[in-house]
């Protein structure tokens, strides 16, 4: 009981634990959720949204670095396209690589997680090193590319709306215009888009990929621009994995990420509060998300086999 | 004479639907008994009941006069029935012998299994190659296999699930002969199918079900083709578009026109060979060839699909087109009708889509071509087959300026559906003044609804002399062998 009172007060207690906890954790989330939640409506398989984060957060850093002189805002807008672009970069050569050889992108992506982490590892303790060269580390980023915090005393900063705004956007693009239908046909059936369509399946694949991989790049510059202000090897705790959580949560709909991505903010927020008062491992909130998971998708497995077994009956009874 | 199977009262419902109604069916010992109805009159039901797939909520079974009751179709196995489904239940990564090896026990002494297949192949006179992978065997020898499998456990009675609905027409003749020889031999075969013709061929009784239960248990000479058809729809054949004539005086220019076509696929194989084509309005053109013969390449160059390698392609900018496989190529199963409309011109579209409009441009159209759906939300997939097709048929009249060009129309759809299909096929000929191509497989069906007919013979394209007054069934099935 009390660890579940310490779990509850860390996501939700005070305003503290809303908005310097919860909701700066969801950020990340919201952003790579989104990004999860896009590719698999296309039926592309990105699991590799770890990784894009990563290179976006190493790209973002990079640019950050020599963006010294530069006047705010300019400088946010161009450390967060940089991060975008890497991202997109990224998960454009498993694009590449399925487009050109039928490599599956459920391989390709999660090997470049792996390429990514040790490119992150190498580049802290070579290129990006700070100054000093005590610490595997960058240096901080300046001022002026440190993204605004939205309430002064508050860590929650512009991420957050970033992330909502382009969850809102995807929705509204996803259900209202054509290159949105031409992402969910892709998605329900490659075959039908082009024999009945005429879709180019290979470019919108390719498209929803680039940008799949590109917000996945935005979350890694976000994180850098507005909680760590520096590159590390420990920068993301899993937030591409987790995000593939938010989005089968979500049901794949971008309005339903932004719900999810605060949900698991929450349980790590929360999680890391209980271990930290009530010495309940914070593996804890884990085993909750995985066990929401799980439900979801086992609700999800039976409403489909009560489908096929209801529309079973014409075909059983049938010729 | 005695009866190999007799079902009597046999109950069974899914859910809240009666699949079976007191269905009766009565199989002599050395007959082929066809079981004919539409689409979800519980042929298959009835079936599966016989086999021991489905444990029927009430009825007798019996077996050579015997009571019997089946927990299992090991258990219909072991009393001698075999059955042989629509769709192959073959391991496609295995060979035939061990295919047919499976379900055994104790260790597998293969060059004794596959003695034991070829001998059994010999026996029954249905050849097979032991030892081929099913993936690699056309649908015809997987089908001899299945059968094969069953006469090796020992099959006194056969049941046949529409097994000719995936042959072609002269594979489906030599299967026929086949049943026929293993009749004469003592068996005893049951034959599911919704070909009346084929029925009336081969069967020596025939039952019809209709809603679950039997309507009409006579022996063939009783039996005429419309009464079949009065049992079967439960009313006379109706009026139809067929009515409708063909246009009197050809147009000068053709819509659709090939001129010396030759297609080379990917792999170097020659499809078509100096084909020429030429479609005019308000035509239907039926094609017919054997499997393979390059009428699938010829559908989908008119169509508009595929580039030839040579030769000239005149087509209107939009060509409809309906392909043979409607739940993969023509419509997303889990999407509205709504969506599956805009389908259509997803490739092309640019900026917003309108869904308002396209719901009622939906609607409108399922009032005009009569489909029978829940309105425009209602999911594809929800719809039966008949009325999937007729929304494909209309989406693509809609959408085509002067051609439309139809691939196996009535594929899985019984007599009633097949004949609304068809309707909307002609109409949009007569009435649309499209230039109509139609392939299929069924010679019957392209007799039916085309005003001339061409022959796919080994990539060359033939036109029959005559329109479809010189296209009889013997001179189509020779043309189609390439055979003068």
């Amino acid at each position: 009981m009390d660890a579940l009172m310490a779990l509850w007060d860390g996501a939700f207690g005070s305003w503290y634990a809303v908005l310097s906890a919860t909701m700066v954790r969801a950020t990340p989330l919201l952003l790579v959720g989104l990004a999860v939640a896009l590719a698999f409506r296309a039926g592309v398989l990105n699991i590799g949204a770890e990784g894009q984060l990563l290179v976006g957060a190493s790209a973002a850093t990079a640019t950050s670095l020599v963006l010294t002189a530069w006047p705010r805002p300019l400088a946010i807008l161009v450390m967060a396209a940089a991060g975008a672009l890497a991202g997109a970069g990224w998960a454009g050569i498993a694009a590449w690589l399925r487009r050109r050889f039928a490599v599956l992108e459920v391989i390709s992506t999660l090997m470049l997680n792996f390429v990514a982490a040790a490119l992150v590892s190498w580049l802290v303790r070579g290129p990006l090193q700070e100054p000093t060269g005590v610490y595997s580390q960058s240096a901080t980023i300046p001022e002026s590319a440190r993204w605004p915090l939205l309430i002064s005393g508050h860590r929650l900063h512009l991420g957050f709306v970033v992330g909502v705004l382009a969850a809102l956007g995807a929705w509204w693009i996803l259900t209202r215009t054509a290159v949105g239908f031409r992402v969910r046909l892709v998605g329900a059936s490659p075959r039908a888009a082009t024999s009945a369509g005429g879709v180019n399946v290979a470019r919108t694949v390719t498209g929803v990929f680039l940008v799949s991989g590109g917000l996945a790049g935005l979350a890694g510059a976000s994180e850098i621009g507005g909680v760590t202000w520096s590159l590390y090897e420990g920068l993301s705790p899993g937030y591409g994995y987790s995000a593939i959580a938010v989005a089968l949560l979500a049901r794949l709909d971008p309005r339903g990420v932004i719900a999810t991505a605060l949900l698991l903010g929450a349980l790590e927020a929360g999680a890391a509060s209980m271990q930290r008062s009530a010495n309940v491992p914070a593996v804890l909130g884990q085993v909750i998300v995985a066990s929401l998971v799980l439900g979801v998708l086992g609700a999800q497995a039976l409403r489909y086999r009560g489908l096929l077994r209801r529309g079973g009956v014409a075909k059983e009874a049938g010729a | 004479m005695s009866d190999a199977l007799v079902l009597s009262d046999v109950r069974h419902s899914f859910g809240r639907t009666l699949a079976l109604d007191n269905a009766q069916c009565r199989v002599r010992r050395g007959t082929v008994h066809a079981l004919l109805g539409e689409n979800g009159a519980g042929k298959s039901t009835l079936m599966r009941v016989a086999f021991g797939l489905l444990s029927a909520d009430g009825g007798r079974l019996e077996v050579d006069g015997r009571p019997v009751h089946f927990r299992s179709s090991a258990d219909a196995i072991a009393a001698g029935i075999g059955m042989v489904h629509q769709h192959f239940l073959l391991v496609p990564a295995l060979t035939a012998t061990e295919n047919v090896a499976l379900g055994g026990r104790g260790l597998l002494h293969r060059a004794r299994a596959v003695a034991r297949v070829k001998a059994f192949a010999d026996r029954s006179g249905l050849s097979a190659d032991p030892s081929m992978r099913v993936d690699q065997m056309t649908v015809g020898a997987q089908q001899r296999l299945e059968i094969l499998r069953a006469l090796a456990h020992d099959s006194r009675v056969l049941i046949l699930d529409e097994p000719t609905a995936v042959l072609t027409p002269e594979e489906g003749m030599s299967l026929l002969r086949w049943v026929r020889g293993f009749v004469d031999g003592g068996g005893t075969a049951i034959l599911i199918t919704h070909k009346l013709r084929e029925a009336l061929a081969i069967a020596d009784d025939v039952t019809v079900l209709r809603r679950g239960r039997t309507v009409l248990s006579r022996p063939r000479v009783e039996v005429d083709e419309a009464m079949l058809v009065e049992a079967v729809t439960g009313d006379a054949a109706s009026e139809s578009a067929l009515a409708l004539p063909a246009p009197a005086r050809r147009p000068t220019e053709p819509v659709l026109a090939l001129d010396k076509i030759d297609l080379i696929d990917g792999r170097g194989v020659t499809r078509l060979r100096d084909a020429s084509l030429e479609v005019y309005a308000g035509e239907v053109v039926g094609v017919v060839g054997v499997e393979g013969s390059g009428q699938r390449e010829l559908l989908r160059i008119l169509a508009g699909r595929l580039r030839p390698t040579r030769g000239r392609v005149i087509a209107p900018r939009r060509v409809g087109f309906v392909p043979e496989d409607r739940l993969a190529d023509a419509l997303v199963p889990e999407m509205t009708l709504t969506e599956n409309l805009v389908l259509a011109e997803a490739g092309s579209a640019r900026g917003r889509l309108d869904w308002r409009a396209a719901t009622e441009r939906t609607a409108a159209l399922l009032v005009s071509a009569d489909v029978r759906a829940d309105g425009p939300s209602a999911l594809a997939r929800e719809l039966s087959g008949g009325n999937q097709q007729k929304f494909v048929v209309a989406r693509e009249r809609a959408r085509s300026d002067a051609a439309l060009v139809v691939e196996h129309p009535t594929r899985g759809l019984d007599i009633r559906a097949s004949a609304r299909v068809w309707d909307e096929l002609l109409r949009a000929a007569r009435e649309q003044q499209l230039a109509v191509v139609v392939y299929s497989p069924d010679l019957d069906e392209v007799r039916a609804i085309a005003d001339r007919v061409v022959v796919c013979f080994a990539g060359n394209v033939r036109a029959m002399e005559g329109g479809t007054a010189g296209s009889d069934r013997a001179s189509l099935g020779r043309a189609l062998l390439g055979v003068n």
